[in-house]
C-alpha cells in the first residue's frame, strides 16, 4: 500500500488508498456520525452504503470537473450545492420507491450531506485532481466506509436484535443484548472495531493524508 | 408517522439535554467532537458557540420551513420542501458568517476566544440535525425552541464530560491502536450507559 501520493500516482491507487491505507473512519476519523447511527441493522447499513458511494462518486467528479472554474473564496458553497443536489436525488429516490426503508434510516439520509467524508474528499483530493481520479478517490473512500459500517452492522444486528438482515439466525433461548442495539452499544462497537483495524494494520497509519479544513 | 403527539415543551427540553441527547443517543456532530474535546477549555468554547447557534438556527428553520416552503405556507403557496436540505444548510452557514462579523465587530475579546469555532460549527451535523428531527417528529413553535436550546446544552454537556476524561487519559497507558478515535469511542459509549440510567425521566418519541 506504499504507494506515491500527488500527481504521480497512478489512476487505481485512490481507489485502493480508500478502502485500505487512508480508510476515512479507522484513519482520518471522518463519518463517524452516520456510521453509528445506522449501523444496528445490515439492510440500513448497506443502504447507506450505496447512497454515500453514489453521492461521493459522482461529488467528486463534478467538483473536479469545476475545479478550474470555482474560485476559491466560494468553494465550500459549491461543494455544499453539488452535494445537497445528489443527496436530494437519494432522498427522494428512496422516498418514491422504498419508503419504509427510507423511514427507518429517517433524517440520516438527508444528513449525508454533513457528512465530513464526502467534503473533506472534495476539498482535498477532488478540488486538485482529474476527474476520473477523483471519482475513484470517492467511490474507494466511501467504500472503505462501507465496509467499517457493515463490520459494525454485523457484529450489532445479530447481538442486538438475535437476527441478521431480517432473519433470525439464532436457535430458540438466545437473548439478544439490547444494549448492543441501543446508542451505548454503537459507540463501544465502533471503538472495538477500531481497535481491531489498527491492531492489524498498524504502520498505514503514518502514510495517511492529512485532511486541512 | 402517524398523528404526531405534542408532547409539553418543558419535557422536549429535559429529554434533550438529558435522556435524548442529541449526540449520545442520536450520533450527530461527532466529528467536532473527537476532534475538538481534548481539552476543557476549547471544548467548552465549541459548546457554548453550539447552544448558541443551535438556539438560533433551528427556530429559524422552522420559521422559514413553515413561512415560506411547506405546501400551504402563508408567504408562498408552492410545495418547496424537497428544497430543505440546501434552505436550511445556507441558513445555518449563512447565520453563522453573520455571527462571525457582528462578534468581530462589537467584542473582540469574545470574537478572540470564540472565533475559531464558528466556522467550525458550519459543518457540525448536529446543528442541522437538530433542525431536520425537529420536523421529523413534528414539533410546534414552543418546543422546537425547547428542543433547539435544550439539544445545543446537551451537546456541550457531552463534549465537556468527555474532555474532562480525556485530559486524564493523556497520563494513561492505552494500547498503541486504540489511541485516538478507538479511546474516545469507548470512552463515549460508557458515557451513554450512564446517561441510560436517566431513561424514564423524560421521553421524547
Amino acid at each position: 500500500m506504499r504507494g506515491a501520493f500527488g500527481p504521480g500516482e497512478s489512476t487505481l491507487t485512490p481507489l485502493k488508498r480508500g478502502i485500505g491505507a487512508g480508510n476515512p473512519i479507522v484513519y482520518q476519523s471522518l463519518g463517524v456520525c452516520s456510521a453509528l447511527a445506522v449501523s444496528n441493522q445490515l439492510d440500513k447499513a448497506l443502504v447507506m452504503s450505496a447512497s454515500l458511494m453514489f453521492v461521493a462518486t459522482l461529488s467528486c467528479t463534478f467538483i473536479s470537473l469545476l475545479r478550474h472554474w470555482t474560485p476559491r473564496r466560494v468553494r465550500m458553497i459549491t461543494q455544499m450545492l453539488v452535494i445537497a443536489t445528489l443527496v436530494i436525488l437519494v432522498d427522494l429516490y428512496l422516498r418514491s420507491h422504498w419508503i419504509t426503508m427510507r423511514d427507518a434510516l429517517g433524517p440520516y439520509v438527508e444528513l449525508i450531506i454533513t457528512n465530513c467524508l464526502i467534503m473533506g474528499r472534495c476539498e482535498a483530493y477532488a478540488s486538485r485532481e482529474g476527474p476520473l481520479k477523483s471519482a475513484l478517490d470517492g467511490l474507494g473512500s466511501a467504500a472503505g466506509y462501507g465496509l467499517i459500517l457493515c463490520a459494525v452492522a454485523l457484529v450489532r444486528e445479530p447481538m442486538g436484535n438475535g437476527t441478521l438482515l431480517g432473519h433470525a439466525i439464532f436457535p430458540e433461548g438466545f437473548m439478544p443484548a439490547r444494549m448492543v442495539a441501543m446508542a451505548p452499544g454503537a459507540f463501544l462497537t465502533m471503538g472495538l472495531v477500531v481497535w481491531v483495524v489498527r491492531g492489524l494494520w498498524p504502520k498505514v497509519e503514518a502514510e495517511t493524508v492529512p485532511i486541512t479544513r | 408517522m402517524g398523528e404526531p403527539q405534542v408532547t409539553h415543551a418543558a419535557v422536549i427540553f429535559v429529554a434533550a439535554i438529558i435522556t435524548n441527547n442529541i449526540l449520545l443517543s442520536d450520533f450527530l456532530g461527532l466529528c467536532s467532537f473527537v476532534a475538538v474535546s481534548k481539552t476543557m477549555r476549547t471544548s467548552f468554547g465549541l459548546g457554548m458557540a453550539v447552544v448558541f447557534v443551535m438556539s438560533c438556527t433551528t427556530p429559524l428553520n422552522y420559521a422559514i420551513y413553515h413561512g415560506v416552503l411547506a405546501a400551504n405556507a402563508p408567504l408562498l403557496a408552492a410545495d418547496l420542501t424537497h428544497l430543505k436540505l440546501v434552505v436550511f444548510i445556507m441558513v445555518i452557514a449563512g447565520f453563522v458568517q453573520f455571527l462571525e462579523m457582528l462578534i468581530e465587530r462589537f467584542s473582540p475579546v469574545l470574537y478572540h476566544n470564540l472565533g475559531i469555532f464558528l466556522p467550525l460549527i458550519t459543518v457540525n451535523c448536529a446543528i442541522l440535525g437538530a433542525s431536520l428531527f425537529m420536523l421529523e417528529r413534528g414539533y410546534p413553535f414552543a418546543q422546537t425552541v425547547a428542543y433547539g436550546v435544550g439539544s445545543g446544552l446537551g451537546w456541550a454537556l457531552a463534549i465537556c464530560l468527555l474532555a474532562g476524561i480525556r485530559q486524564r487519559l493523556q497520563h494513561a497507558d492505552i494500547p498503541a491502536p486504540l489511541r485516538g478515535l478507538g479511546i474516545t469511542m469507548i470512552v463515549t459509549g460508557l458515557i451513554a450507559i450512564a446517561f441510560l440510567g436517566f431513561s424514564g425521566l423524560a421521553r421524547i418519541q
